[in-house]
């Protein structure tokens, strides 16, 4: 029995013994690679391919230039679940050292000035366009950096359709519908919507901001003091014009299951004549799917009540920022990263990887010469100074909801009054969350 | 899981009243350890169950952004109740949980019948029913998703060849939440048939050998002996699918998100959304309101089944 005893005890002894000397030597390795090895750090980007492949493109010509850092891509979910997850990260204090996310209202919503390190005594901050400054920007400081362009939300349409049946581009709403009429009745869908990805739904909406601000320029600042509403005009047209095409029949038969890589495809192959979507995503899936089609499809701002209120929304493009988490050498690594990201050689590999939507928002990055169409289009627009920025750059408050209520609206579930009002209340939990006064 | 304990705990007691006071004795069985032994289970029963309970019933009556909490009593639920969605989601988990209870009920019990009876190749016809639970609800989900698409999907395209127009199974409204019961009926039916499969075998053979000896009909020894003594089963049955029923998301998420706009919602649903805009205070209380709900139907449900097995 003792001697049973006493082997067990050895054996404990030697476990533990040996588990020491490996934690040991785990330290001792760690301290070492941070002396004289290259400095690691790692940069956390989203899981779509364009933004993968980005990141790899920049990380390899980023470790060229300076081989004593290595960089680790990590990816993680767009959308809501990405959303949480950085604020998870950030929160836990296990934040890559660079990473990838939206500017504007999100940005905001991981309370920058206690989380983020403040970037605005970099030298590529005078580069930057003074609309996008706004939307990395607290009064704190300024925390993040262009990564990619900026694109623009309207009504893609194919050309070839509306060469073959002589219409024009509408510029208000009653000649869009009379364009819809007039293209259904040659027997091509009018109108593409696609609610199998929720997220197009709000496609409508949201690019009707623009349209709104014109009517009325301290709109967001109302909205966001709880004066303004969508149950109100000139808002409420978003979600008439969405329900007036599900009821004069303009949809595709398959609006309800239909994904946005179905869409882009209808639309690319002259199926469908018109998508309400965003310039970035069309492009992208284009250059992906088929890319014969892209000189064919073009681009107009979402058609107001008035021709003389139709105004393009345009969305900045998201940022890399660092967290407060990242220090040292790892922190010097990181803005080093970040500056290349910004220089003449990170923007020629981003516009390598992925076609810009749109214009850039950093003087460093051009778009290349032989610009696609729809890229043409938006940029006139800009030029003609008929370009409003999206409702999240200029108020924090977006009800969470918008995607189902939408799609409720858009496929004769309920009412655009009734939508409007649920919206609304929406929005009210989102700005109570965010402690706004008024609400 | 308690409830369950106490079902099986609750059977043998009844043959064994004639055994003198249980409760001198399991006084003399806690004896047996030291109180020292308790520790280690009693520090990850508190890590793990009890602060996180009482952590969430705190974060219930706060406004959480993850970065800073502030207290602001009962108004997470106020609002979670005042939210317009949440009538209906309620409405659709009740009617989840209620359709698929009896369907998982009474297929499950015509199956265990039909299992347990004299078939070549019972034991593969078994486990055929019962490899659908093996499978990941997420995998059956997008599966499913795709089987039912109006326009690609294979079930529409069957009916076509009948001439049939298949309905927008996922996309109607009306339909969106049926077709999903039906899906997790499907994926669930291995356990309700696997727990009265155990039910109907455990049946002792006596009872079948008398009825046959007085000449009983086979109709007659399903209902007088069959259908009764396997009546715990039938609240095993009840009590797992109406728990999973009531707090069921992953296969709804997985094949509608809820949608067609709330159409298909229910309350895990609703919870879950909040949770990803952000409202960490607002779900928290969401979380708190459905773990009463639970409680509040399994209790009676439970005493009612355990109080029917006893009589048994």
């Amino acid at each position: 029995m003792s001697s049973i005893f006493t082997t067990r005890r050895s054996m404990a002894l030697i476990a533990g013994a040996a588990l020491a000397a490996v934690t040991l030597a785990g330290c001792s390795t760690a301290d070492g690679s941070s002396a004289d090895g290259p400095v690691e750090i790692s940069y956390l980007t989203t899981n779509g391919d364009d933004s993968i492949a980005t990141g790899e493109a920049l990380i390899a010509a980023f470790e060229k230039e300076n081989p004593d850092v290595k960089v680790t891509l990590n990816t993680r979910p767009g959308g809501a679940e990405g959303d949480n997850l950085v604020k998870t990260q950030l929160s836990t204090g296990e934040m890559d050292d660079v990473f990838f996310y939206n500017t504007g209202s999100l940005f905001q919503a991981l309370n920058p000035d206690s989380t983020l390190v403040d970037l605005s005594d970099s030298d590529w901050v005078s580069d930057v366009t003074d609309g996008f400054k706004e939307v990395v920007s607290t009064d704190g400081g300024t925390y993040g950096a262009p990564l990619g362009a900026s694109y623009a939300g309207g009504i893609a349409y194919n050309k070839k359709v509306f060469a073959d049946l002589g219409i024009e581009i509408p510029t208000d709403w009653n000649s869009l519908v009379a364009a819809a009429q007039k293209i259904k009745a040659a027997g091509v869908t009018p109108i593409e919507q696609t609610y199998g990805d929720t997220w197009t739904s709000q496609i409508f909406l949201l690019t009707d901001f623009g349209n709104v601000l014109k009517q009325d320029p301290k709109w967001a600042e109302d909205y966001t003091a709880n004066k303004a509403k969508f149950s109100d005009e000139p808002a409420l047209d978003g979600f008439t014009h969405l329900q007036q095409v599900y009821d004069e029949g303009l949809l595709n038969a398959d609006f309800a299951s239909a994904t946005a890589a179905d869409g882009t495809a209808a639309l690319a192959d002259g199926s469908a004549a018109m998508y309400p979507m965003l310039s970035s995503f069309v492009l992208s899936t284009l250059m992906q799917n088929s890319p014969d089609a892209v000189s064919n499809i073009g681009f107009f701002a979402m058609p107001a009540e008035n021709a003389s209120d139709t105004t393009l929304t345009v969305w900045e493009p998201s940022a890399v920022y660092i967290p407060k988490t990242t220090e040292g050498a790892e922190l010097d690594a990181a803005k080093k990263f970040v500056a290349f990201v910004n220089s003449p050689e990170g923007c020629a590999v981003q516009v390598e990887n992925v076609v810009p939507g749109g214009p850039f928002s950093t003087s460093a990055c051009s778009v290349p010469g032989d610009t696609p169409a729809l890229v043409a289009d938006i940029q006139a627009y800009i030029d003609a100074d008929k370009s409003a920025a999206a409702l999240e750059f200029l108020s924090p408050v977006k009800g969470p909801n918008l995607e189902n209520i939408s799609i409720e609206v858009g496929s004769g579930i309920s009412s655009a009054k009734d939508g409007a009002a649920a919206y609304d209340d929406d929005v009210k939990k989102q700005a109570q969350q965010l402690g706004l006064k008024g609400w | 899981m308690t409830d369950l304990r106490q079902t099986n705990a609750a059977r043998p007691s009844t043959k064994t009243t004639s055994r003198p006071r249980p409760s001198r004795t399991r006084r003399q069985r806690r004896s047996i350890y030291p109180s020292w032994f308790y520790i280690p289970a009693a520090a990850l029963y508190i890590v793990l169950f009890a602060v996180p309970t009482f952590a969430s019933l705190y974060f219930s009556l706060t406004r959480w952004t993850l970065f800073d909490v502030t207290f602001i009593g009962f108004d997470n639920f106020v609002q979670f109740f005042s939210d317009p969605q949440l009538l209906r989601s309620f409405m659709n988990t009740v009617v989840f949980a209620v359709v698929t209870s009896v369907a998982k009920v009474v297929l499950g019990f015509a199956l265990a019948v039909l299992l347990t009876s004299e078939l070549i190749g019972r034991g593969y016809l078994r486990a055929v029913t019962f490899f659908p639970v093996l499978v990941s609800t997420i995998g059956v989900g997008l599966t499913f998703k795709a089987l039912l698409d109006p326009f690609d999907g294979i079930v529409n395209g069957a009916l076509a060849v009948f001439g049939i127009q298949g309905p927008g199974w996922l996309t109607d409204p009306n339909l969106a939440l049926l077709s999903v019961a039906v899906v997790d009926v499907w994926k669930g039916l291995g356990i309700a048939t696997l727990v009265y499969i155990a039910g109907i075998v455990a049946i002792p053979q006596d009872y079948f050998e008398a009825a046959r000896v007085d000449g009983a009909s086979s109709w007659n020894v399903f209902r007088n002996i069959t259908f009764p003594l396997s009546w715990p089963a039938t609240g095993t049955v009840i009590i797992l699918s109406v728990i999973g029923g009531l707090r069921s998301f992953d296969l709804i998420w997985a094949m509608t998100k809820g949608g067609p706009g709330f159409s298909s919602d229910v309350i895990a649903s609703v919870i879950y959304k909040q949770y990803q805009a952000g409202f960490y205070g607002l779900s928290t209380a969401g979380n708190v309101v459905l773990f009463i709900v639970v409680t509040a139907v399994m209790i009676p449900i439970s005493r009612l089944i355990n109080k029917r097995s006893l009589d048994v």
